[in-house]
């Protein structure tokens, strides 16, 4: 019997077409979440502040359940962090927006804020900061170490983020991240916004799932407001969705081969990835989707000239992808730097709760597709891979399985279309209301909840990225290795710095 | 002499384009990297104010060995002006210490990447040195002499013939060529990530003029190598001495088809591997150490070999 049964009590039907009921834990409560994460009975979906509580999204795999708790303070909390690694960064990014303490937290460092905001706890009571004292990094000591600091600004077109190695030589003994220097301030922005401004803000969280967070708004939004969809609309988003799964694999496949040194794979993926890109332009407006599901529906209809346009170039791809497959599985030089390299442990993936690739690459088989089914995917058939060996390689091959399982998916949604309207509006909550959303985005499972007043303006919200769950895990996976193999580990864990710095 | 300088970022441009055709690119034009050195030239030299007066001066020596190494070695005709001073020894002498001052300017500014660069450069300099040295033992062996002119114009004759040492010694060189100038699968001349750069790290903190010395002495030491190659393993219509205008007219353009023939393999090779780990590269000169030794034994055990 799995544990937290009495907590972990709402179904994926329930919170997915209702609001979420509020439920109050007690400090005994917390507690017992603790030890389950420390047993690994449960996985942490989320960890999150509002005004005056902390709020806990947890999944039971295998159950189809997920618990959602706040617990009341105004200054302090028990941390989960001393149970669960995963939770110290979430606690660390409470404490600098909300000013809320973790007690006993391991981990008292600033996360997200860098002594720049010149306020601190913006989103608690904010009062005027202090001067920033410097950051330490935690420190490695034995003989011939020496340091590498990278970043944050880096060669390439890339955003920023601050990568600390310590190294013997050319093998990396530890590396730590330093992340939040694309920090908008979301959480902050989303307060008091009606519904439409929200969607837009949350389709700008992080531009490559611009589509998953939109959805996962639109869901949580809709969920809240008990709002039917129409049926043809939820066909439609999960048509973008597929589309921009497709799009950021292709482009990732070739990213990480080029990591190798080999632009082959870059050019053929990226022209693969062009042809998707253009016919989204073609089919919705927009490149990458942006601003076209909104709660309520999505923005714009697909005619059938872009439904062709799409099942041509699916067809295209469908013809090319297989021989890019073939030439990745037959250059030895390319497999010879991605078989063994980054070796996530499949223990490590399951404590943290690693969605995506990331996970389903170290045998972690969780796709909120399928966990934590939603509509209109409980109708379509797929299937998701996974793996066991956790390297570069094993990443790389679970994007190729997926774009194939997305050509099929794709080929079924425009297929089996339904018509009928694709917007309904949003109606007047009344009273004060709470809904969570859930989608499968291309890095893994995008959790958005919101708050909603009485006259249907946002009161608080909060996106959590997959990569919260990720960044910390390619510490643990570069161990060991050498130093110039970073670039192929990080490209094939391809982190979100925009969404987890929120 | 100035015709190696004029010739070698042209060499870099067609490498380039040939991979940018195989990916479907259109790829910069040929001149490109001259507009490159035209426009560093003109550009400001940024120091960090820590640079010692080794870093500035290592572009400037790093160019001048290793025009003057290229100088040595015979183009389109042998009899060079300068072929009586040095021999192929000298050329991998220059090239060591050209290599010496430029892992020295890499740790001189004492940033993370140079000392990386350095490191890594050294390691496989440890390795390709003696390799190309034995290559050159074994060369000698064949040719009577170190002096590139009479290499060239013994290799020519017909009756050196296919031997099994000068097979041993091509691909040994061939080997030593990619890794010193840092190419696919060694190094990644284009790449932006500092952290696996070799040769690019230890000159990431150069900037203007001293960063268009730099790129033109990497420019000539490919092309210095190209011609080596051509002159020792493929010395078909290299003019003699004495020969008249004609003669050292097709030797001319005999070696400009010669040079462009590598560049174009050499942009294929780059496209069709990965770069290795690190760690493997000296297992991947150590092949070109074992051939040049093994060339250099054959030739002790029989002179027909």
């Amino acid at each position: 019997m799995p544990d937290l049964r009495d907590l972990i009590d709402i179904s994926a039907w329930n919170f997915r077409t209702g609001p979420l009921p509020e439920r109050q834990a007690s400090r005994a409560d917390w507690e017992r979440v603790g030890d389950a994460l420390e047993r690994g009975s449960v996985t942490l979906l989320g960890l999150w502040a509002g005004a005056g509580c902390v709020r806990l999204a947890l999944f039971a795999s295998g159950t189809r359940h997920v618990g959602l708790l706040s617990y009341r303070t105004d200054d302090s909390f028990p941390s989960l962090g001393r149970h669960c690694a995963a939770a110290q960064r979430p606690e660390r990014a409470i404490r600098d927006l909300y000013g809320l303490v973790p007690e006993g937290a391991p981990d008292m460092r600033p996360w997200l804020d860098h002594g720049r905001w010149r306020m601190e706890q913006p989103l608690g009571t904010p009062r005027p900061a202090p001067p920033a004292e410097p950051y330490r990094f935690l420190t490695a000591e034995g003989d011939s170490l020496h340091q590498v600091p990278v970043g944050p600004v880096h060669a390439g077109i890339i955003e920023p983020g601050h990568f600390r190695f310590t190294a013997q030589g050319e093998t990396v003994v530890r590396l730590e991240e330093r992340l939040g220097y694309v920090h908008k301030g979301i959480e902050g922005l989303m307060r008091g916004v009606s519904l439409d401004r929200g969607a837009a803000i949350a389709g700008r969280t992080s531009g490559d799932s611009t589509v998953a967070y939109a959805w996962a708004f639109a869901q949580a939004v809709e969920a809240a407001l008990a709002m039917a969809v129409p049926p043809r609309a939820l066909h439609l988003r999960a048509l973008m969705a597929e589309l921009e799964r497709l799009a950021n694999h292709l482009g990732d496949i070739g990213a990480i081969c080029n990591d190798a040194a080999f632009a082959m794979m870059l050019a053929q993926c990226g022209a693969l990835r062009e042809t998707v890109l253009r016919a989204a332009d073609a089919a919705f407006g927009h490149r990458l989707m942006r601003d076209r599901i909104v709660p309520g529906g999505v923005a714009q209809d697909l005619s059938p000239e872009g439904a062709a346009e799409i099942r041509a170039v699916m067809a295209d791809i469908g013809r090319r992808f297989p021989a890019l497959v073939e030439l990745y599985d037959n250059t030895a030089s390319l497999l010879d730097r991605t078989v063994g390299t980054g070796r996530l442990a499949p223990d490590l993936a399951a404590a943290f709760g690693a969605g995506g690739f990331v996970g389903r690459a170290s045998g972690r088989d969780f796709d909120t597709r399928r966990a934590l089914p939603y509509a209109p995917y409980d109708a379509l058939t797929f299937d998701v891979p996974v793996r066991n060996d956790g390297d570069v390689n094993a990443r790389i091959w679970i994007r190729i399985e997926e774009v194939r399982q997305s050509l099929g998916l794709i080929a079924q949604i425009v297929d089996t279309l339904p018509g009928g309207e694709v917007r309904t509006d949003a109606n007047l909550p009344g009273s004060a209301r709470s809904g969570l959303g859930l989608v499968e985005g291309f890095r893994g499972d995008v959790l958005v909840w919101v708050a909603l007043d009485p006259d249907g303006q946002i009161s608080a919200c909060h996106l959590r990225d997959p990569s919260w769950f990720q960044w910390p895990l390619l510490e643990a996976v570069i161990e060991g290795n050498i130093i110039a193999d970073f670039p192929l580990c990080n490209k094939s864990f391809n982190c979100s710095y925009s969404g987890h710095d929120l | 002499m100035l015709l190696v300088v004029a010739l070698a970022p042209g060499l870099i441009g067609l490498v380039r384009k040939v991979k940018a055709r195989l990916t479907r690119r259109r790829g910069a034009p040929i001149l490109q990297p001259y507009r490159d050195i035209a426009r560093l030239m003109r550009k400001e030299a940024v120091l960090a104010e820590n640079a010692s007066w080794l870093f500035r001066a290592t572009p400037y020596l790093v160019f001048a060995a290793t025009w003057v190494a290229a100088a040595l070695v015979p183009t389109f005709a042998t009899g060079l002006q300068f072929s009586w001073t040095a021999d192929l020894i000298a050329i991998v002498a220059l090239l060591g210490s050209a290599r010496f001052f430029l892992a020295l300017a890499g740790m001189d500014i004492g940033t993370s990447f140079g000392g990386l660069g350095a490191s890594r450069e050294m390691m496989i300099a440890s390795v390709a040195e003696p390799a190309m040295l034995l290559t050159v033992f074994s060369i000698a062996l064949v040719a009577g002499s170190t002096q590139l002119s009479t290499v060239a114009q013994v290799m020519a004759m017909p009756e050196v013939g296919l031997r099994v040492s000068l097979g041993m010694a091509l691909v040994a060189l061939v080997i030593v060529a990619i890794a010193e100038n840092a190419r696919i699968p060694v190094d990644n001349p284009a790449t932006h990530l500092e952290l696996t750069m070799v040769h690019e790290a230890m000159v990431l903190e150069y900037s203007g003029r001293h960063l268009a010395m730099i790129e033109i002495a990497a420019a000539l030491k490919l092309l210095l190598y190209v011609s080596l190659i051509a002159c020792i393993f493929w010395p078909w219509g290299t003019a003699r001495e004495e020969a008249g205008v004609g003669a050292m007219a097709f030797g001319a353009l005999a070696y400009l088809a010669k040079v462009a023939t590598a560049g174009v393999a050499l942009g294929v090779l780059e496209t069709a591997i990965a770069k290795m780990r690190v760690f493997r590269v000296p297992d991947f000169l150590g092949a070109a150490l074992m051939l040049g030794l093994l060339g250099t034994l054959l030739l002790f055990v029989s002179r027909s070999l």
